[in-house]
């Protein structure tokens, strides 16, 4: 039996690749400062609700550890890259250590070591983590996305306490935002449809069935849980760079949610869903600023109703759940979709 | 002699499920573990699988202890199992419930799988080409890209022990295989099961209630009654066996 090189399912996938890096470079040329951030926005989000994804929907292990990750890996790019002078004028509460001064690296090795770091706290903090399941997994994950937050904020030798650090510089462009995010999106593809990939769905299935066919449940699990981390690392380092200033509050377990809601919202489990799911909500939100304003509905004239976006927001919210509990796509990929309809002809 | 149980105790608590039971199973033999509910069956087979251990004993595998090795290490030592009660992966394609079974065999690394590199492409076609024929010997090649759920049941079974063959396993564990199936459908399960230890070279050890199906497949049986042995020998014997009568329909002579 031989196998074509070029089947309509890769192919259609290198077309998604080539139009999407033509529209990065498209955006980053064309669009006014307002959009490009926002779809900014969207590409790092794209890797935090796909790395997310892998974690939660396909390994099926519901932890609440995401903030956690984006906070360390926030922080180390922002340390790598504030030069020295910048820190020691803003760290007012304790003089940095001198090893925090010492680090430099240019953008690049800061989202790498972002990466890193978090994968190699991952990694360590999977042991007594996969001792438990299914709730208790959630409460221990959320509890360390806490334990982050708080050490930031008393460790102001090397964070700045609850000042944060400011003045980061602004790398984050759409080259790299959105660059990682087609590199994040295929790699973790690439696991997804591999031996890895399949264990992990099994895990998420039957977990003793997975036992009894062989496979050693806490190590697939760790390798989940560290490539989900080391995603969310560089996520929150080119976050970092995006906003160019950070501080403790913005890694709050809000941001957890959020990246939760994107997932369930799109479909757990899958891929597309994960992507559909963070350019419905993030760059939904921004594009519904127009349901605070003052509105003319069919001659009625409105006052302004600051909040009334999230109010539609959630509305919408109520009604996926409702209607389509599985999310927008369910567990289906987009490539999923060509193939029923070729099933059906 | 492919599985030695010696002398195996199991308490919960209290409760003794299994008490001082020995036997061995020869190669390529179908051995039959019968008994009424509540015997300890299932739970021996998950003692030889790895999930439990014993409170006392020991069983060896090829000669060597396996009790206390972790359950999935007993699979890529050559013991693979089946369900009671159907579990397939239920999210997953037939094609891919059984290359899980393939699962310790495909030799590449998880950077390979990411970037993709050449042995990821020649392990995956060498696993699926041994998951296509193996779906062709219990003929459900057809069904290869259907959800594993939406098959009948008697498919599902199927699917089950491809799934644990693709395991590539010396000795296969069967829980009540015949479970839930009609006489047709038996008859079916128990020449595909002769067909399968030729083709696979491999020893069947299985639990059953289907005296039927016992006694037309076993070379042996033991029967287990409150987790003591009460007979192991031919099943032609076993049901002529006073204690055995005994244990399935009750003391006549107290009655």
């Amino acid at each position: 039996m031989q196998e074509k090189i070029f089947t309509r399912e890769r192919l259609i996938s290198l077309a998604i690749i080539i139009t999407a890096i033509w529209f990065i470079n498209f955006a980053q040329t064309n669009f006014d400062e307002y959009t490009i951030r926002i779809l900014n926005n969207v590409a790092i989000f794209i890797i935090l609700a796909v790395s997310y994804n892998l974690i939660n929907g396909i390994t099926g292990q519901f932890s609440l550890e995401p903030n956690g990750f984006i906070a360390i890996g926030a922080y180390v790019t922002a340390i790598l890259t504030v030069d020295a002078d910048g820190m020691l004028y803003q760290y007012d509460i304790e003089d940095p250590y001198p090893w925090i001064l010492a680090l430099q690296s240019d953008f690049g090795f800061a989202l790498f070591c972002s990466g890193t770091i978090s994968a190699i706290l991952a990694l360590s903090l999977s042991f007594p983590v996969f001792r438990v399941r299914g709730d208790y997994l959630a409460i221990v994950t959320l509890g360390f996305g806490f334990i982050i937050r708080i050490l930031a904020i008393n460790s102001p030798e090397i964070t700045n306490g609850s000042l944060g650090i400011n003045d980061i510089p602004e790398a984050s462009n759409l080259y790299w935002t959105g660059g990682l995010a087609i590199a994040s999106v295929l790699g973790i593809t690439n696991i997804i449809y591999s031996k890895f990939g399949r264990a992990m769905k099994a895990v998420r299935d039957d977990e003793d069935a997975a036992t009894a066919m062989g496979i050693n449940t806490f190590k697939i699990k760790t390798m989940a849980f560290t490539t989900s981390a080391f995603f969310e690392g560089v996520g929150g380092g080119l976050l970092a760079a995006l906003l160019t200033s950070i501080s403790p509050d913005l890694f709050s377990f809000f941001l957890t949610f959020q990246l939760l809601i994107i997932i369930v919202l799109g479909g757990l489990g899958s891929t597309t869903g994960a992507i559909i799911g963070t350019i419905f909500v993030m760059a939904g939100l921004e594009y519904a600023r127009f349901l605070d304003e003052p509105m003319n509905i069919l001659g009625f004239e409105t006052d302004a109703m600051p909040g009334m976006r999230m109010v539609v927001f959630s509305l919408v919210l109520i009604f996926v759940m409702l209607f389509a509990r599985e999310g927008f796509m369910g567990k289906k990929e987009l490539t999923d979709l060509f193939k029923k309809k070729k099933a059906k002809k | 002699m492919i599985l030695e149980v010696s002398n195996v105790t199991k308490k919960f608590g209290g409760v003794t499920a299994i008490k001082d039971t020995s036997f061995t199973v020869n190669s390529k033999e179908i051995f039959g573990l019968i008994g009424p509910n509540g015997a300890g069956k299932t739970t021996m087979f998950n003692i030889i699988t790895g999930n439990y251990e014993p409170t006392e004993g020991s069983i060896k595998f090829h000669g060597q202890i396996i009790n206390g090795i972790k359950p999935y290490k007993i699979v890529h030592r050559g013991i693979a199992r089946t369900f009671q009660n159907i579990r397939l992966f239920n999210s997953m394609t037939v094609l891919d419930n059984i290359l899980i079974g393939f699962d310790y065999q495909a030799t590449y690394t998880y950077i390979e799988s990411i970037f993709r590199l050449p042995r990821f492409f020649k392990e995956e076609k060498r696993i699926k080409q041994r998951a296509i024929e193996i779906m062709e010997i219990l003929d459900i090649a057809q069904y290869a890209d259907e959800l594993s759920t939406s098959l009948s049941y008697g498919q599902q079974r199927k699917v089950e022990i491809a799934r644990a063959l693709a395991a590539n396993p010396q000795l296969l564990l069967l829980d009540e295989p015949a479970a839930g199936m009609n006489p047709k459908e038996t008859h079916e399960l128990a020449e595909l099961f002769f067909k399968i230890r030729d083709e696979f070279d491999i020893t069947i050890l299985l639990i059953e209630h289907d005296m039927k199906f016992v006694n037309k497949l076993c070379d042996r049986v033991m029967v287990l009654d409150y987790g003591k042995t009460i007979f192991t020998g031919h099943i032609k014997d076993a049901i002529k066996d006073e204690e055995v009568i005994k244990a399935y329909l009750g003391d006549f002579k107290h009655a």
